[in-house]
């Protein structure tokens, strides 16, 4: 058994929220530099140079690369061969998003109770915390600011089992298609398929975590990334919105079994401020 | 699009926004103010109740933004648009307060279109994402209104340069319509 000291946790979420926000991945970095190349739009070129001058000046600067510095989305995978000391892991997760959003002069985005009384939290706390048990003796924490733009871009459908595969490329298409400028393109599109109402949802922002180019091990999964992805660039809407080529980056599906009665589908929008950031301890 | 790039001074005067048309890339100088959710529901009842508004609306420009802390050394942090949208409902009493401007991003509803065209208006996008790119634009910011409600609180800005785009003009163009006209292939979504 590995013991490990929450303080740990702590540290390790406080400069994930810090360097998460702050510094852009190579992966996006590339993909938004290649995608000046496919883009025909003159404007659009111009949106896509604009948001890769962008994260050299938050990089340089430490501002966040975008003001919505989103809800904090943390994913844990702890080994089963841990003892945690301290407290709470959930506490201590809260903890570190607090003290990195307050150190770190990113926006608290969060109010407390959204329905009687929104008042700001101050800290950007609570985040949403997804543990899973794995085998092993580590832990690895995956922490993604998720903006509310995007966020609100975003739907679920609960089909008929016989709308099928064209019934999935239908929701994604029009989803995007009705997201328009909104969710700050050029977008990443996160599909789920599968599940339940609430774990499809799951899915979607849990692809999400990939790197651009990532497809999924099924090779037929990932031909339908790869097509969907070109017809979503069909539609015209472009870099911010503005028209061209370069609506989406890339498209990810996570699938997982259904009931037979059910199909449900989900589709989470992120922005071309991609944030994720990953430690293992 | 692909026009050229005009220079122009906050607040906003009718001369002015007649030239303005649809696609043409600006860099905004002067005085705007920030206000998102929370703020226009304030300044909507001020108006309201017959109040005197915190800043000088007439040909004001209103920047859909809540910016993230300033650091030390620096005015104020990162600061790119919000979604406009969710300030239509707002835009008919702003307007009537004495509003010209708009800067944000994503696309308005009929109403705010036609207001723009019958006030005399205009709708700029900022890009949504080059938040700390449009904050070296930003030469001073001051929390006028509503200091409690933190990010969204009512600033006075000062700015220089600010890279903006003309979405909506005063003669009813929409850039956001036209460019994806111009750039969507044939793909069926209904098959």
């Amino acid at each position: 058994m590995r013991r490990i000291d929450l303080r740990e946790i702590t540290q390790a979420v406080k400069e994930l929220s810090i360097e998460a926000n702050t510094i852009a991945n190579c992966d996006l970095r590339d993909a938004l530099t290649a995608s000046i190349e496919k883009e025909v739009s003159p404007v659009g070129k111009a949106v896509l140079g604009q948001l890769i001058k962008n994260q050299d000046i938050a990089k340089f600067t430490n501002l966040p690369i975008c003001q919505d510095t989103g809800f904090t989305v943390v994913f844990l995978e702890v080994g089963m061969d841990i003892s945690f000391t301290g407290g709470i892991v959930q506490d201590a997760v809260n903890q570190g998003v607090r003290e990195g959003y307050i150190e770190g002069n990113l926006r608290k985005s969060i109010v407390k109770d959204p329905l009687t009384s929104p008042v700001n939290t101050q800290d950007n706390t609570p985040a949403i915390v997804h543990i899973e048990l794995v085998p092993g003796d580590k832990v690895k924490i995956t922490l993604m600011p998720k903006g509310g733009g995007s966020e609100n871009m975003s739907r679920i459908k609960m089909m008929k089992p016989s709308d099928g595969v064209d019934g999935v490329r239908e929701f994604i298409l029009k989803t995007v298609k009705t997201a328009g400028g909104n969710p700050c393109p050029p977008i990443i599109v996160g599909v789920g398929v599968g599940g339940t109402f609430d774990y499809v949802a799951f899915l979607a922002k849990k692809s999400l975590l990939r790197k651009i180019g990532e497809r999924n091990r099924d090779p037929e999964i990932a031909a339908m990334e790869e097509k969907w992805l070109l017809e979503v660039n069909k539609l015209g809407i472009g870099p911010a919105g503005l028209g061209g080529k370069v609506t989406a980056l890339d498209l990810f599906i996570e699938v997982f079994p259904r009931h037979i009665a059910t199909f449900p589908v989900a589709v989470n929008i992120q922005c071309n401020a991609a944030r994720v950031k990953t430690r293992i301890i | 699009m692909g026009n050229t790039e005009k220079r122009v001074e906050a607040p906003l005067t009718e001369e002015v926004i007649k030239t303005l048309r649809m696609g043409d890339e600006v860099l905004l100088s002067g005085i705007i103010y920030t206000a998102r959710d929370m703020a226009h529901a304030r300044l909507e009842e001020m108006i309201g109740n017959g109040e005197e508004l915190p800043f000088d609306a007439a040909g004001s420009v209103i920047y859909y933004v809540g910016p993230s802390p300033a650091p030390e050394g620096r005015v104020i942090g990162s600061a790119g648009p919000t979604t406009s949208y969710r300030m239509d409902p707002f835009v008919p009493v702003m307007f009537k307060a004495g509003m010209r401007g708009m800067i944000g991003k994503g696309p308005r509803s009929e109403e705010v279109k036609n207001l723009i065209v019958e006030k005399c208006g205009v709708y700029f996008g900022a890009t949504g994402g080059a938040a700390a790119l449009l904050s070296e634009s930003i030469l001073e910011a001051e929390v006028i209104a509503f200091d409690d409600l933190g990010p969204e609180a009512l600033r006075k800005l000062r700015v220089c340069d600010m890279p903006v785009i003309v979405i909506n003009d005063c003669y009813g163009g929409d850039l956001y319509l036209e460019g994806v006209r111009k750039y969507s292939s044939d793909v069926q979504i209904w098959q």
